[in-house]
């Protein structure tokens, strides 16, 4: 490896090679081992895998040995494959061997990524392109389809109105909850994992939980026993079909992944507001500013990068939401189609592979930005290293 | 990813004075703090409370009064029962998607680890061609939607991929299999693990590393004799996140495992079930609670490592 080309160090200690003597010379035997080293094994683990799996299938055992072996095979065999692999690398010739190496520890990292990342985005946007089957080319068909049908324009339409409110209001109870919890005398603990509870909650568990509390029979048809008709009969009110409220009853499902992710937020700005140096808040107290400026002067502004980093990551996950509209159902009539529900359901159940690869594209090219964003901030943190 | 800009701290005034009035009783958690924070947990448990509490009562009850009426009757055995449980485990097949949820999710979240590890410690500590190149690939992937991978890896897993003639990827007929699964999973968790593991596995101090060379141990021993074991708490904060990823995840399950009552996880089952018995409440609320079960203990008792893995993965997509 004494080609390599100045590059930016990414390790703490990039000098620790060049104590050793040059040895092997770039050739292409030398790649071809690489390659083969990278490569070969990792095929014939996942071959051994799929045989047992194959076997496994066609044995038609019991569900509790094949859940089993399910779990060793997949477990035992992924620490198998590297282990077999450090063992091939060794016979190599020494010259070569350390050369090797490093591709047999990032290569199966890389084969994943590649086939099961970077080609599947390539893919989609040629099948966006395509017909149906993905077979023919239909040019812009898909796209126009995209941006003009009624029930697409309502998904974009209410899938902006969540990633705006959701961020918003997620962050900001987080904030607002992180900031009063640092003031408890004792209990903030208990309190704080009461609010990250729901975090381990799963969106159709989630999705559940709020069909009870949205629950509607009409009048005559029994008891409310959702919590907010029942609140409303209580009253003496007649009861709300709030699902099928449009367009309110949006905001009812996006109540639901509020209810998730202010955990989230919460711990995450409550970690950022706890490093802040105590003696900033209260020589800005000793000073004589109110609480009230103390959160908006000195708090706010302290966490502002964090907060920034919170906000996009609920942006993202709003964006993508499927789960909440997909299980609570009734979309179309609702009206509450969101753009990654309406993926799934040209794809995968109305079966027009362009349409769906079309929906995709269009939610990957808005997360191009936080991309960009991302590496840029990675670099800047790799050049102060 | 330290996130906060450190602050110039030139407090001359050692004197803390106590400040004067106005916002005393903020500052220390008086009845305004307080109350606040009451409010506001009681409204977070309030649907779980209420899941519970119907998935415990028979159907009877259930329909005919709302789950809070029951805090009335809290010591009457009729207003209690098991049966719920009992049929959902059985007749609705809860216990076979449990199983499986297990099959899934175990093996999903040990293999992108490893791998991610093993990638990790070579970022970090090994020399390579294109290896800050091949980073960056990396964080470049944290924020792709997984949407975009769903049709070209489900039409790999049921045809294959021919370029010109020649199969590049057999038709291996993994649509519907755990292995399918694993990979999927393994495919859209690795890159957030490989950048935790980065960051946390670069820090490491390069002293212990190098003595270690001195001594003549291989890359192999070092990763797992010294790097591993070091690095414990970063495993296993990426493993809960990954773990309560791939046990609450629908869609990956929906595409990829699909929903016959034999091959279901949790996730579906239930889904399935808010469309076949959407009124049963006894029945959706105990199987609701079912898929809540584990993550919920996995989330308690390992919420410290979580916490961390969360404040450090915020930037996943």
């Amino acid at each position: 490896m004494t080609t390599t080309v100045e590059q930016p160090p990414i390790a703490p200690e990039p000098e620790r090679e060049a104590k050793e003597p040059p040895k092997a010379r770039h050739t292409i035997g030398m790649v071809a081992l690489r390659v083969v080293g990278a490569l070969v094994v990792p095929i014939a683990a996942f071959v051994v895998l799929w045989l047992t799996f194959d076997f496994l299938r066609d044995a038609d055992a019991n569900r509790f040995v094949l859940v089993g072996v399910a779990i060793a095979v997949g477990v035992g065999g992924v620490f198998f494959l590297y282990w077999a692999m450090n063992w091939v690398v060794n016979w190599l010739p020494a010259r070569y061997r350390e050369g090797v190496r490093p591709y047999v520890f990032v290569g199966p990292a890389l084969v994943i990524l590649a086939v099961f990342l970077v080609y599947p985005v390539i893919n989609t946007i040629i099948l966006s392109f395509g017909d149906r089957q993905g077979e023919g080319f239909v040019g812009l068909d898909n796209y126009e389809f995209v941006f003009t049908d009624d029930s697409m324009q309502r998904a974009i339409r209410n899938t902006l109105a969540w990633i705006v409110v959701v961020p918003v209001v997620a962050t900001s109870i987080g904030l607002a909850f992180a900031t009063l919890a640092d003031r408890l005398r004792r209990g903030e603990a208990v309190a704080k994992s009461l609010i990250f509870l729901p975090m381990a909650i799963s969106f159709v568990g989630a999705a559940v939980t709020w069909l009870l509390i949205y629950s509607f029979r009409p009048e005559g048809f029994g008891t409310n026993i959702g919590l907010l008709n029942g609140i409303k009969s209580g009253l003496g009110l007649s009861p709300t079909p709030w699902l099928q409220e449009t367009p309110w009853n949006n905001l009812l499902l996006m109540v639901i992944m509020i209810w998730l992710q202010v955990g989230f937020a919460m711990v995450v700005l409550s970690a950022a507001i706890k490093s802040i140096p105590d003696e900033i808040i209260e020589a800005a107290r000793i000073d004589g500013a109110s609480e009230l400026q103390v959160f908006r002067r000195i708090i706010v502004p302290s966490i502002g990068p964090t907060i920034a980093v919170v906000a996009t990551y609920m942006v993202i996950n709003a964006m993508k939401v499927f789960d909440i509209v997909f299980v609570i159902g009734g979309a179309e009539t609702n009206e509450t189609e969101v753009i990654a529900e309406r993926m799934i359901r040209n794809f995968f159940i109305l079966d027009n592979d362009g349409r769906g690869a079309a929906i995709a594209v269009v939610l990957f090219l808005a997360v191009i930005p936080v991309m960009i964003w991302n590496i840029r901030r990675f670099r800047e943190q790799e050049a102060l290293r | 990813m330290t996130l906060t800009a450190p602050l110039p701290t030139d407090v001359e005034d050692e004197a803390a004075a106590p400040p004067p009035g106005a916002g005393a009783d903020v500052r220390k958690g008086g009845w305004f703090v307080r109350i606040t924070i009451i409010v506001i947990v009681a409204l977070w448990l309030v649907p779980t409370l209420g899941v519970l509490i119907t998935s415990f009562r028979p159907e009877s009850v259930v329909n005919t009064s709302g789950w809070w009426t029951t805090f009335a009757h809290l010591f009457d055995s009729g207003q209690w029962t098991l049966e719920n449980y009992r049929q959902t485990l059985d007749a609705e097949g809860f216990e076979n998607a449990f199983l499986n949820s297990l099959a899934v999710t175990i093996p999903a979240t040990v293999i992108p680890i490893t791998i991610a590890a093993f990638a990790a410690y070579a970022f970090s500590w090994m020399e390579f061609r294109g290896r800050y190149v091949m980073f960056v690939a990396v964080v470049g992937l944290l924020v792709v939607p997984l949407q975009m991978a769903l049709i070209p890896i489900l039409r790999l897993f049921v045809d294959g991929a021919q370029l010109g003639g020649v199969t590049v990827f057999p038709d291996l007929d993994l649509n519907g299999t755990f292995l399918g699964v694993w990979l999927a999973h393994t495919a859209f968790g690795l890159p957030l693990a490989v950048y935790l593991l980065r960051n946390f596995i670069g820090a490491l101090p390069s002293s212990i590393i190098e003595s270690a060379k001195i001594d003549g141990a291989d890359h192999f021993t070092i990763f797992w004799r010294l790097v591993v074991p070091l690095s414990v708490p970063a495993l296993a904060a990426f493993a809960i996140f990954q773990f309560l990823w791939v046990w609450n995840d629908l869609l990956v399950a929906y595409v990829f495992l699909g929903g016959t009552s034999e091959n279901r996880v949790l996730t579906i089952a239930l889904q399935n079930l808010v469309g076949s018995r959407g009124e049963a409440w006894h029945l959706l609320t105990s199987a609701a609670f079912l898929t809540m079960i584990l993550p919920l203990i996995v989330f308690f008792s390992l919420q410290r490592y979580f916490v961390r893995g969360l404040t450090a993965g915020a930037v996943k997509g």
